[in-house]
């Protein structure tokens, strides 16, 4: 027998990192949520933390289901919630990596308040919002996300409301990190992930997402590929562009890049800070063997 | 264990129900919490911000109802034991957030200082009207323990042991405080921490290979883990099998759903308290809660001083309720009556009537909130219960005798 024959079959390197047993998933072909669950695998892979100490925090949704199949402490939470639950995660127990992993119904709709807000207290957490236009879940109704004149089930004459500019929305509200790029471009996700996993403070990572069977067969758009096609050819890379100007339209350009890295003290520091400027010897700071039992 | 020496402000102290509350809340050990502001609640976490830094903890405001409702369960699943406190339409906002503690079996206390309903109603002034809404509030099936102080001392003692239950059953519970209780101030003996009982968390001892995240013991209580402790845990409000993974069929939701109320309903009768006053020889029995059960009081005594035989059975522990033992009292002999008053317009005498099943009059003598009962109007009904002038059939015509 050669030693080529005794060898181990390779295996795929991200399996460690997903639950396996819960395969298959229940994402439709040519979706674009597994494609980013397997970049994040690799930008954990590769991030060297300690998986012990990273959680996923999901709400409701196609996206929601993630923290489902990968294999760290993970929480599917209630609609819109995520971030408020992964903000008690952290704060209790700050030595955590806290990523919230959903959509964009259930982050920037339902979940809108939430988002702001934690981008204002540049609370220590990594979002990234997979945006596939539309409520996958619950059958192809208009989200915050929807791009003028598209079709969706609660809209079936077309768009006619204003969707968010995302990276806009974060970056005014405060977040230290924020990219957009599409399940297309699966390095620079990894990469994304990687630079957010480092960051400390609020960050945001925005990826398209093809919805083959809601978003784009309803609007006439082709399959997964056709979707993928289109954010090949139409996207831009604009590093460091002005998040006003990264509005999206429907099958229009796609600015893609890196688009805000600043510094600025997350929650924790500044509330020690003050705690302590205020309280002087007083104050232990909250730890977590204190704050934890 | 006993309590952490460090939050416990033992002492003699004149204290209203709100800063007792939190102060019964850092004797259990909470070192954390997350809160939006809403009368008549407020000060519980205005005092815990102030308190809980020089302990080692931290208090958050959040944006709304609904974080700060979530926001504790992320902070318990990191490990800490959290609570929140609010009233009239914030409880209203958080009931999603307690079905979720009460799927996932999240242990954790929300305090509802209550005021007059519904709606926005009376801010500054108190109610009783939630009590329904905190066993029934949140969809679905699920069982709820929810406890109801009649002083600021026991806002105190009720709120450790809100935190211990919540400990033990691994269950949402409720501190149903009301307006008068919570801006009443009066004297509050903090005792010295050894002599305060903590339930710690019941985290499991067993490696993660051998860990079933929701296989439960005997009492039907699984152990729990925190996020950071290397077992990869899964936690969701989906219905889940032992493994706490999705599993969408029938089996598993009855499995799921009959344990969850199971741990509660079969343990009731160690949950149950309940304080009675002259009760032995009660004829007329009034049953009452919170703030009215202190005017309730009054309103026997009174009857007592008529030669009147009335007595006063008070839940301390009103969800689960004290099924058994009135069911005892109503198949005494011999019995005129039970009256029961309450600041709302008719809720927990439902559970009185069902206990009761018609062996005696029940009468409801309700109140729409805004200030308690006077207590001669508890009296009047009492009397006329006593002369056998009431039956069940015309209870509904003492509606506004209150006032």
């Amino acid at each position: 027998m050669s030693e080529v024959m005794r060898m181990e079959p390779p295996g795929n390197p991200v399996e460690a990192f997903l639950r396996s047993d819960r395969m298959p998933h229940i994402w439709c072909p040519g979706c674009g949520i597994g494609t980013t669950v397997n970049c994040f695998a690799r930008a954990l892979l590769q991030s060297k933390l300690n998986l012990e100490k990273v959680a996923v925090v999901s709400g409701i949704g196609c996206t929601g289901r993630v923290a489902g199949y990968i294999k760290l402490d993970s929480f599917h939470t209630t609609h819109g919630r995520a971030i408020p639950f992964a903000t008690g995660l952290k704060l209790a127990n700050p030595e955590l990596s806290v990523v919230v992993y959903s959509g964009d119904g259930d982050l920037i709709a339902i979940g809108g308040n939430h988002f702001i807000h934690a981008a204002r207290r540049n609370v220590d957490i990594k979002v990234i919002c997979i945006n596939n236009f539309t409520y996958g879940m619950t059958g192809g109704q208009l989200a915050p996300t929807t791009p003028v004149s598209a079709i969706s089930t609660t809209t079936p004459y077309g768009c006619f409301e204003q969707p968010f500019n995302l990276p806009y929305l974060a970056e005014s509200s405060g977040a230290v990190y924020v990219a957009r790029w599409t399940s297309y471009h699966v390095r620079q996700i990894t990469h994304a992930m990687g630079e957010a996993f480092r960051k400390k403070g609020f960050t945001f990572i925005e990826i398209l997402s093809p919805c083959p069977t809601l978003y784009e067969r309803r609007n006439r758009l082709g399959d997964g590929l056709d979707m993928m096609r289109y954010f090949k050819e139409s996207s831009v890379v604009r590093h460091g562009a002005s998040t006003k100007e990264v509005g999206l339209s429907m099958q229009g350009p796609i600015v893609v890049g890196k688009f805000v890295d600043v510094d600025r003290p997350d929650f924790l520091s500044l509330l020690n800070q003050q705690l302590g400027r205020t309280l002087d010897a007083q104050y232990t700071g909250c730890e977590r063997e204190n704050v934890c039992d | 264990m006993k309590a952490d020496p460090g939050g416990v402000l033992t002492g003699t102290h004149f204290l209203d129900g709100d800063q007792a509350c939190c102060e019964g809340a850092l004797a259990a050990g909470s070192r954390f919490s997350a809160g939006y502001p809403i009368t008549p609640s407020t000060e519980i976490v205005e005092r815990f911000a102030q308190r809980v830094p020089l302990v080692g903890g931290m208090f958050i405001q959040m944006e709304d109802e609904l974080a700060s409702s979530i926001a504790i369960l992320g902070a318990v699943w990191a490990g800490a034991k959290a609570f929140t406190v609010t009233s009239g339409p914030g409880f209203s906002l958080m009931m999603e957030h307690i079905g979720y503690a009460a799927m996932t079996e999240t242990p954790c206390v929300i305090v509802n200082v209550q005021r007059g309903g519904p709606s926005t109603g009376l801010p500054t002034l108190p109610g009783q009207a939630d009590m329904m809404q905190a066993r029934w509030g949140s969809h679905g099936d699920y069982e709820i323990i929810a406890l109801c102080p009649i002083s600021p001392q026991e806002c105190f003692d009720l709120m450790i042991e809100a935190f211990n239950l919540s400990e033990q059953y691994r269950t949402p519970v409720f501190l149903m405080m009301d307006e008068c209780v919570g801006h009443m101030t009066e004297r509050v003996v903090i005792p010295p921490a050894d002599q305060i009982e903590i339930v710690s968390r019941r985290f499991t001892k067993l490696p993660r290979a051998e860990y079933v995240p929701h296989r439960a013991g005997p009492d039907g209580v699984p152990q729990m883990v925190r996020a950071g402790a290397g077992y990869g845990f899964h936690v969701t409000g989906l219905t889940h099998d032992e493994h706490g993974y999705p599993a969408m069929n029938v089996e598993t939701q009855h499995k799921l759903v009959g344990r969850l109320v199971g741990k509660i309903r079969d343990n009731a009768e160690a949950i149950v308290r309940y304080e009675e006053n002259f009760l032995e020889d009660a004829e007329v029995i009034v049953v009452a809660y919170g703030i009215t059960a202190r005017v309730a009081l009054r309103a026997v005594q009174m009857a007592r001083e008529r030669g009147v035989a009335a007595g006063l059975l008070r839940p301390v522990v009103v969800w689960p309720f004290p099924e058994r033992r009135i069911r005892e009292i109503a198949a005494r002999p011999g019995l005129a009556g039970f009256v029961v008053p309450e600041m709302n317009y008719g809720q927990m005498v439902r559970e009185v009537e069902r206990c009761v099943a018609g062996r005696a009059p029940t009468v409801l003598l309700p109140h729409a909130g805004g200030t308690v009962h006077q207590p001669e109007a508890i009296l009047d009904v009492i009397l006329q219960v006593e002369a056998g002038r009431v039956s069940s059939a015309s209870a509904g015509a003492l509606a506004g005798a209150s006032r």
